[in-house]
């Protein structure tokens, strides 16, 4: 899968949880989930149980305390797709 | 069994703990049960001289004993719970209700894990009346963190 495809699956993950007052055009490889998407944790934790169902993939807390931005999680998903 | 190990935990109290009796426990459940007592200050208000138990505090009941009791339960097994030091937070609600609770009466709520994942517990609950018709269903979730400053 290349980086593409896995950066506009995220993103449609993404969209869905992302507040009224913060547009998709908001999201690049740097933002940031809480501080700058307004993403809560309570939905952080569905945008990653969305993503473990979307890339078949499973994330541990470690992961979780690590993904602070768009980029975090692509390189986890990338990770945990390569020790598959 | 005594579930006193739970509901002592509780971080509630009168006129705002909706948890009486804890009838069963297990890793993907809870079972418990709660009596609205007439006195409760709401039915002063809801409405005007035709007391009824607000939607609410049938919610507030069913996140109560359905998600905080089992959150409490989970977190004890799995050795992450530090009494008095816990933080927790309602994130989502989504219930329809179905039936009237009047005053006095005693409601069962039954609540099943969806998942707990990263500190987030969802749950999907029913409450069920002394008849045993459904009042009130839907889902819960909640957060739980460990409060390091406790």
């Amino acid at each position: 899968m290349n980086e593409e495809i896995k950066y506009n699956k995220l993103k449609a993950i993404i969209k869905v949880y992302l507040p009224d007052d913060v547009s998709v055009d908001a999201i690049t490889l740097h933002s940031n989930f809480i501080s700058e998407l307004n993403i809560n944790s309570a939905n952080l934790v569905d945008i990653v149980l969305d993503v473990e169902d979307e890339f078949d993939i499973m994330l541990e807390n470690d992961d979780m305390d690590k993904m602070q931005t768009v980029q975090d999680a692509l390189t986890i998903i990338d990770a945990k797709l390569e020790a598959k | 069994m005594n579930y006193y190990h739970i509901t002592s935990q509780l971080p509630y109290t009168e006129p705002f703990l909706f948890v009486d009796e804890l009838i069963e426990v297990y890793e993907n459940g809870v079972v418990g049960t709660y009596s609205f007592s007439e006195d409760s200050y709401f039915y002063k208000g809801h409405f005007k001289n035709a007391p009824v138990t607000p939607g609410v505090m049938l919610t507030e009941c069913c996140a109560q004993i359905g998600v905080v009791c089992l959150g409490i339960h989970l977190l004890q097994k799995e050795g992450d719970f530090t009494p008095n030091g816990m933080q927790i937070g309602m994130s989502s609600t989504q219930m329809e209700f179905l039936l009237p609770v009047k005053p006095n009466e005693k409601v069962t709520v039954t609540s099943e894990k969806i998942y707990f994942r990263f500190n987030k517990l969802k749950c999907s609950v029913k409450m069920h009346n002394s008849d045993g018709k459904l009042v009130c269903k839907g889902e819960i979730s909640g957060m739980f963190k460990a409060d390091v400053h406790a």
